[in-house]
């Protein structure tokens, strides 16, 4: 029962992640239809920054201070995509798809070895802030409290994003936007600005992603490639674009994932794809797509 | 057939590529007579990896899917060459050649079935997806596969065993192997031009720029991405296999991810909305890379920042702005 | 002259809901051999759903089998071939010869011949070797039509094939395709908006209203129809 549990709970502690990648990546699909395939690595490039700053920085600091920092990561993935979006994005909305899949891919290969330039080949980890929350136990397993942190973000950020979305004027904004951007544009809506906003909530949530989850396991170099890919698997079930489909999405491959890491771990991976590719099949659009 | 209208010059004619490809033929067949054994050991990597990238660009310029997996199919050559070295005791490089054709078609064929139906993000990520998968196999199953340490492939033999691997070494792949090289990528040109001059090389284009019109005309949407896949698969599967002896050895490094960037990457540069783009471009990346790893540690982030650059103010790539700057020249002159 | 002339296409009691209405209510369209059709009605009418209805009922190739063909409202061409290669392209499908792949497309002079017969037939011969996508929005729909007709098929649907054309450039256009239609006996539908065109151009005029078939006749009749003037003809964009 406490195993099943834990399961549980692992599960949920992977869609917590999982969910802040995709919703970003979904959100800026939605809103400006790009997908940025570097977005894996703006979560890791958040997972580094926080591992670097209370990892190494502030090591010797204090949990508070460390739980203060904890987001920096989020807020450098927040300034970077602030800063990619009207260099490198803006120039290929009016271009054909190959050229902006050319360009997102050519800022993997650029962010993945910017990482290994500033902290080098090996992993980066931010263990003590994990160790500092203790584990409690769980019927006669323990668990580590730790992780509670980041399914409480997790949820925490789903709320608030829903808040955000569907209920300020900025979410109607960008709502509208999505939908119909010259309609939007010509009822006096700056798309540019709200391009940027977009993008950089976006990054921020991947960053998020990143900086909650390094202190449990550390930042290591090629985690934003197998991250990309994973967020991947999420939209094609959740449906890219949806917000609500990147949730039940990540749920559906927390739950996958941890089954097959219990049962079969070989081919756990490869369980993911066949849901994908179900999905596929029978729904492309994904569950809560637009076709 | 009378001629009063402009005979109908079609979409190509045999002579005029012939007229510039005979020339250079010639000279690549000279470079071992003239160069040094290493310049000609090097510059048959460069036409090894203009076989894999004229493979992708099948996909990528002409059928309009750009693939971020393509290192599985070059991997998938170059570990079915060195399986056969480790289980079956082959040498012979035909036999190789047809090993590495079957393995490319089965595995092409069952990847092209997943990621063809999709459209190009979802593609691109699939194909990615895939490449990883199979780069993760070749550590899992490290008893076959020989996991990092690899697998080590010796000289084979040549021409049905005609010519063999036994002596200098250096010689061998300066001189025989480097003309076999030479030959296959000759037909492997040729034979790539015939394809995309074809009338399904036109359907393949059709289906780039307009899939309801393509179909509506009456062409198989899925079915012809298929086949273009297949034979896009077969040819980087092939260019693997060719690579794998003069490598000595074979690891799961090439099927990673960076590796298929490199394909993407030395494709762009030589411009890949033309035909003899992607082979320029593998030819100059090559030597590119040859010089430049003695630089840089720091490889990926040489080539996606050149990659970010080419795709914003270069997007033709060194063959689209020769060709017009050429143009231009002659408006002048 | 009615009477003998064979119909060419029969639908009977066509259906299409889109949601709670009616998209297309049991219509009875019939469209006969060697003539050309007007369909018209107000946005909505149903128009576009019948002819997608009736051009996609089968399969890619059970519609050209069965003699259909049709050209796009929006121009959908091959943006980066040329037009001499979209056409072509067409009649190497059509002749079942498109999945060749290892032969050159150019040796088949059969084939090119015939491309320039049909863009000649639709004065596009100047432009055979320019990119679709770099010739003139006229010349566009012009070449669209001549993809479809191509596939020489028994009955063309045109998409409003003026729409989005200069008012000038519209006669030309209509000129053109009727008398390539009429030349060949086969039978063409047109959707249209613009009366003009309607009316100068038409054997048959079939009006449609919130999906349902409201007149079918000769122009003259349809001109003189009181329900088709009132809803039609009066809410239609004035000249």
């Amino acid at each position: 029962m406490d195993v099943l549990l834990i399961h549980l709970l692992n599960s949920l502690l992977y869609a917590s992640v999982l969910f802040l990648i995709a919703g970003g990546l979904s959100l800026i699909y939605g809103v400006m239809r790009i997908v940025n395939l570097a977005h894996g690595n703006i979560y890791a490039f958040g997972a580094y920054v926080t591992a670097w700053v209370i990892g190494s920085v502030v090591a010797n600091a204090s949990v508070p201070v460390w739980l203060v920092l904890l987001p920096v990561g989020a807020v450098a993935t927040a300034i970077l995509g602030a800063i990619l979006e009207p260099t490198l994005l803006r120039p290929f909305y009016k271009r054909a798809e190959e050229y902006q899949l050319l360009c997102t891919f050519g800022l993997l290969m650029i962010l993945e070895d910017l990482m290994r330039f500033l902290w080098g080949p090996y992993p980066l980890s931010a263990s003590a802030l994990f160790e500092s929350f203790g584990s409690f136990s769980v019927g006669e397993s323990i668990y580590p409290t730790y992780n509670f942190l980041v399914i409480g973000v997790g949820a925490a950020a789903a709320i608030f994003l829903w808040a955000f979305i569907y209920r300020t004027k900025f979410g109607v904004v960008l709502r509208a936007t999505s939908q119909n951007m010259r309609m939007a544009s010509a009822l006096g809506v700056n798309v540019n600005r709200v391009f940027i906003e977009a993008f950089t909530l976006g990054c921020f949530m991947a960053g998020l992603g990143g900086a909650i989850i390094v202190p449990s396991q550390s930042a290591v170099l090629g985690m934003g490639v197998d991250a990309l890919v994973l967020a991947f698997i999420v939209v094609v079930i959740g449906g890219l674009g949806s917000l609500e489909g990147a949730l039940v999405g990540a749920l559906i491959v927390g739950f996958v994932r941890e089954a097959g890491i219990t049962w079969f771990a070989e081919i756990e991976l490869a369980v993911l794809y066949l849901i994908a590719a179900l999905v596929l099949l029978v729904r492309p659009a994904g569950l809560f797509g637009r076709p | 057939m009378s001629v009063p209208a402009p005979a109908p010059r079609t979409t190509a004619s045999a002579t005029r590529p012939l007229r510039i490809a005979v020339p250079i033929a010639v000279l690549l067949a000279l470079v071992p007579l003239v160069l040094p054994p290493y310049s000609s050991i090097l510059l048959a990597y460069g036409l090894v990896m203009a076989i894999g990238a004229l493979g992708f660009n099948l996909l990528l310029g002409y059928t309009g899917l750009l693939s971020f997996g393509h290192s599985a199919y070059f991997g998938v050559g170059a570990y079915a060459v060195a399986l056969m070295v480790k289980y079956l005791r082959v040498t012979s490089m035909e036999l190789f050649l047809v090993g590495a054709i079957v393995a490319s078609v089965l595995i092409t064929a069952l990847f092209g079935v997943v990621c063809v139906r999709y459209t190009r993000i979802f593609f691109g990520i699939l194909t990615l997806a895939l490449s990883q998968v199979l780069w993760s196999l070749a550590f899992k199953f490290f008893w076959v596969t020989g996991g990092t340490d690899g697998l080590r492939v010796p000289t084979p033999s040549l021409f049905a065993g005609l010519v063999t691997g036994a002596g200098d070494k250096i010689a061998f792949m300066s001189h025989a192997y480097y003309y076999y090289v030479l030959i296959t990528f000759c037909v492997c040109v040729a034979l790539m031009w015939v394809i995309v001059n074809s009338p399904f090389g036109m359907a393949l284009q059709a289906i780039r720029d307009n899939e309801t019109r393509a179909e509506f005309v009456g062409v198989q949407i899925w079915r012809y991405r298929w086949v273009a896949f297949l034979v896009s698969g077969v040819f980087t599967g092939l260019a693997g296999a060719l690579w794998v002896p003069l490598n000595g050895l074979t690891t799961p490094d090439i099927m990673h991810w960076t590796f298929s960037g490199e394909i993407v990457f030395m494709t762009v540069l030589g411009g890949f909305r033309s035909f003899a783009g992607p082979i320029i471009g593998a030819i100059v990346f090559n030597y590119l890379k040859t010089y430049a790893v003695g630089y840089t540690v720091y490889w990926q982030l040489l080539l996606g920042a050149v990659l970010v650059g080419l795709v914003l103010s270069l997007p033709t790539g060194i063959v689209g702005t020769a060709s017009r700057l050429v143009a231009r020249f002659q408006g002048r002159s | 002259m009615e009477g003998a002339k064979i119909s060419l296409l029969i639908t009977k009691d066509l259906v299409k809901w889109f949601g709670d209405t009616h998209a297309v209510d049991h219509v009875n369209f019939t469209v006969k051999e060697s003539e050309v059709l007007a369909l018209i009605g107000s946005n909505g009418a149903g128009k576009t759903t019948l002819v997608n209805l009736i051009s996609t009922k089968q399969s890619v190739h059970g519609r050209i089998k069965a003699g259909i063909a049709r050209s796009f409202q929006l121009v959908n061409l091959f943006d980066q071939l040329t037009a001499r290669d979209n056409v072509a392209l067409t009649i190497f499908s059509r002749e079942g010869k498109i999945a060749n792949l290892v032969a050159l497309a150019a040796s088949d002079s059969a084939v090119w011949d015939e491309a320039h017969e049909i863009l000649k037939a639709f004065g596009l011969e100047a432009k055979a070797r320019t990119l679709a996508g770099g010739v003139s929005q006229g010349e566009r729909k012009l070449l669209d039509v001549a993809v479809a007709y191509a596939l020489r098929p028994k009955l063309l649907f045109l998409d409003e094939p003026t729409s989005g054309v200069s008012t000038r450039e519209k006669a030309p256009i209509m000129d053109t395709v009727t008398s390539v239609v009429r030349s060949t006996g086969i039978s063409a539908a047109i959707i249209e908006h613009d009366m003009d065109v309607v009316f100068n151009y038409s054997d048959r005029i079939v009006a449609m209203h919130q999906g349902a078939i409201l007149a079918d006749g000769p122009p003259d009749e349809i001109r003189r129809n009181e329900t088709v003037i009132t809803n039609l003809i009066g809410t239609t964009e004035a000249r």
